[in-house]
């Protein structure tokens, strides 16, 4: 009864027609953001944070508005992930995996619409779990030392062989290159620098948007200009968009799973959206019986990573409420707001500021109930923004992903990085290495390396501390046996056939 | 189509307004992202300078983050050097990484500190089933067996925080620094919730980062390395009381570019006293666990001089810089 009595005061504050006018515009203006690639959830979320002020918004409004835009934008990286196989945002990267293939073979707008309900499910369920056990889950990030987090790296790392590319050994040397690029930058141990040649850019490492933006969008255009046009992702048809109820109802297992790994991935500080819908898209690879199908358009390797890339966003709001700690760099940002708001997150926020967090989690189910309706009957609005002639819609993704990389950083330098990781992309993409993998290692090489380091230092340098937990052990279990089954397993199973190169 | 053109351009349109527009007369510089010390420190001072009317048109908040600070710096070094209408938001950890040469071979003298208006007191934090009741506890355990506590803080090993429990340790009269356990972790937060968990014996920070836990009865805090008490933490003993004569606060100010005229160097102290004073500002702190510590003009660029100079002293001895 007080969960009820509490989201009737969240509701209450929450619901006026002013913050509902708020919510649309944020769910709208985020599912935009999280289309472009470029913008991500934490620079749109960190773009907005400044108009809300300017605007004069109070905690409520502000937060309804914010929190809107932050789901949106979960929601819209998607799209672009699927018709263009340019994530929007690094979560979506896995969503291209299965995506694109499907928008390949005429079923965009079957993918659309099963990625859209399952960004729900995902969102959903993690809304209620926020509701129902924040407090209590709190608490598992206590759980989480250095050796945890090393061995819950490692497990991504190991599962990684397969991903986007039908090659192990591809795939492991991407994921290698990723490595590579990370220790660019400020070694956060020392503060000693690394790889950065003296220059002031290169001292916060590289920005995984610029490598994003750089390895999908701009390797697209060199490809584009490359093939005059032909075979490019650009500019694939979108039909009528009926309701796939069969494949929805095929797919549902796939939500519920993709729901539970990413929520789990989202509670934890430190792991976040992107290993929420990696682990999620792995998980389900493993226990599908048909795994060759996988990257090659099926419904599930879309559900699975849209439901957990959104239910990590909900998850991450965890940590960010209770103990302070952002889960993710979105949420980093909206710990910022709530800081000069005056509010600080803690371990008693619940109890001392309920109107805050109740309007908080009510805003979120409004601007999920929302973003369902936006996302689903009225997807072709936003796919019409994607869809238009390839000459007209290339030079726009392009200015867009150069503003959207100088307003991150205002410098020109990140977007000769971003051409030069363009060059990349086109590189790899000519001698078949997937760039998903070396995404990875950007996003998570860093604190990998940190939280070994941490280890080592907290043991006096024995290995043997990186086991010394049930739960880091059951990871490292986990992460073996990621990496021998699929060597293991090949020799039962029939050989899968040549990878079928595709037209690009 | 139309509407699809309008919409892609209304977005960049949106976009290029945000990170360009400025019909503002002055600008704080806060050279980080959204949220944290900095963008605290420049958001509050706008809204309160104007709204004490100590500037006749409002403040624009510019966030240029990258380099830990020094692309800021560097780019009021450069590009500002004679601007009368900037500030840049500044804390213990600009001087800090001045004093260790983080900063690309820029140094401190390139700009001029002209103001600070209030401080984060520095803390020593436990778990609350640790066994350390006091400073001189942890202080003994740690000259027995220097690997049986390890600290957590938010800085990188030689930063702030690390600098904390050294300072002790040198109080204490234990000389053997290098030994002392401490890890990095991302953030005062993270670095509680470390300590909680078991992980590391203790954590080093500000008190603004651990008010929650404190009043969730998650930490026992050993010392605040303040002169005198914090108000509204009354209970909470300094070092200096135990024995322990360190004084360590992560001060909020600003510093602005060489190249002004000392009257317009003169009318920001004025201006930053009058944010100092203001009701608003007090109320601010008070949520934010900040102390007062308002100095401006000479007096805090003589301060800022000595704090740099202890820093390089200290970071030699631990080996950071040479």
């Amino acid at each position: 009864m007080d969960l009820l009595n509490n989201l009737a005061l969240g509701f209450s504050i929450a619901l006026s027609p002013y913050t509902l006018v708020l919510a649309v515009i944020g769910c709208f203006v985020g599912t935009i953001i999280g289309a472009l690639p470029g913008l991500g959830p934490s620079n749109g979320v960190a773009l907005l944070i400044p108009i809300s002020f300017s605007m004069g918004f109070d905690a409520i409004s502000a937060l309804v508005l914010l929190t809107s835009v932050y789901y949106g934008a979960m929601y819209g990286g998607r799209i672009s992930s699927i018709l263009l196989n340019i994530p929007g945002d690094e979560p979506a990267m896995m969503t291209t995996l299965d995506g694109y293939p499907m928008a390949k073979q005429g079923k965009a707008g079957d993918a659309l619409v099963v990625s859209g309900v399952a960004s729900f499910v995902g969102a959903f369920l993690a809304t209620v779990g926020l509701m129902l056990m924040a407090p209590w889950l709190a608490r598992v990030a206590f759980k989480f030392g250095p050796a945890e987090y090393f061995a819950l790296y490692m497990l991504a790392f190991c599962t990684l062989g397969g991903v986007g590319s039908n090659n192990q050994a591809k795939s492991a040397m991407a994921a290698c290159i990723g490595l590579g690029i990370a220790m660019i930058g400020l070694d956060k141990t020392t503060n000693m620098q690394r790889f950065t040649f003296g220059n002031l850019h290169l001292f916060d490492g590289i920005d995984f948007l610029v490598a994003i933006v750089g390895l999908f969008a701009v390797s697209e255009v060199f490809h584009f200009i490359e093939t005059h046009g032909k075979n490019s992702a650009i500019g694939v048809k979108l039909g009528k968009v009926l309701i796939p109820w069969k494949m929805l109802n095929d797919t549902k297992g796939a939500m519920l799973r993709g729901s539970g790994i990413g929520f789990l991935a989202g509670i934890l500080p430190g792991a976040g959206a992107s290993l929420g819908s990696f682990l999620a898209y792995m998980g389900e690879k493993s226990i599908s019986n048909d795994k060759a199908s996988f990257g090659k358009g099926n419904p599930r390797g879309v559900a699975a990573p849209e439901a957990g890339n959104n239910a990590a966003a909900g998850g991450a709001l965890i940590p960010m409420l209770t103990l302070g700690v952002p889960g993710s760099g979105t949420t980093a940002v909206l710990l910022a707001l709530l800081l000069t708001l005056n509010i600080t997150p803690g371990p008693l926020l619940f109890t001392e500021r309920p109107d805050v967090v109740w309007s908080l989690i009510a805003a979120l189910l409004i601007a999920n109930v929302m973003l369902l309706i936006m996302n689903v009957p009225m997807v072709k609005v936003f796919v019409k923004i994607l869809s238009v002639p390839s000459y007209i819609l290339l030079p726009g993704v392009t200015m867009i992903a150069f503003v959207g990389i100088y307003s991150l950083t205002g410098s020109s330098f990140d977007m000769m990085l971003m051409v030069g990781f363009g060059v990349l992309g086109y590189v790899c993409r000519k001698i078949d290495i997937p760039t998903v993998p070396i995404i990875l290692g950007i996003l998570l090489g860093n604190a990998m390396e940190d939280n070994l380091r941490r280890a080592m230092i907290l043991s006096d340098g024995d290995w043997t501390y990186l086991f010394s937990s049930p739960i880091a052990i059951g990871f490292w279990i986990a992460a073996v046996l990621g990496f021998l089954a699929p060597i293991f397993l090949r020799q039962f199973v029939k050989k899968p056939p040549l990878p079928t190169t595709d037209e690009d | 189509m139309k509407m699809t053109m309008f919409k892609v351009l209304g977005t960049s349109a949106l976009l290029s307004a945000m990170s360009v527009g400025s019909a503002f007369a002055t600008e704080c510089i806060a050279p980080a992202n959204p949220g944290g010390g900095w963008d605290f420190t420049c958001r509050q001072i706008a809204n309160i300078m104007y709204e004490v009317k100590a500037i006749d048109a409002p403040m624009q908040v510019t966030n240029m983050a990258g380099g830990g600070g020094g692309v800021a710096f560097s780019a009021v070094v450069a590009d500002h050097n004679t601007d009368p209408d900037v500030i840049v938001a500044a804390s213990s950890a600009t001087t800090t990484r001045l004093a260790q040469n983080a900063y690309a071979g820029m140094t401190a003298d390139q700009v001029r500190f002209v103001g600070a208006i209030g401080a984060d007191p520095g803390v020593i934090v436990v778990a609350k089933d640790s066994p350390f009741q006091n400073l001189g506890d942890m202080v003994a355990a740690i000259k027995a067996d220097p690997a049986s506590v390890a600290f957590a803080g938010g800085s990188a090993v030689g930063g702030f925080d690390h600098m904390k429990p050294l300072q002790i340790m040198k109080a204490a009269g234990f000389n053997d620094i290098t030994k002392i356990k401490y890890i990095g972790v991302d953030g005062g937060a993270d670095a509680i919730t470390q300590t909680v968990g078991g992980f590391t014996q203790a954590m080093t920070g500000d008190m603004s980062e651990i008010v929650g836990f404190i009043k969730s009865g998650d930490v026992r805090v050993l010392a605040v390395l303040t002169e005198e008490r914090v108000p509204g933490f009354e209970d909470i003993p300094t070092a200096r009381e135990q024995g322990f004569d360190v004084v360590a606060v992560n001060w909020r100010g600003v510093y602005v570019p060489k190249g002004i005229s000392d009257d317009q160097f003169n009318t920001w102290a004025t201006r930053l006293k009058a944010v100092a004073d203001s009701e608003q500002w007090k109320t601010a702190m008070a949520e934010n666990g900040l102390a007062p510590f308002t100095k401006v003009g000479a007096d805090f660029q003589t301060w800022v001089d000595g704090v740099i100079a202890d820093t390089v002293t200290l970071s030699k001895e631990i080996g950071v810089i040479q």
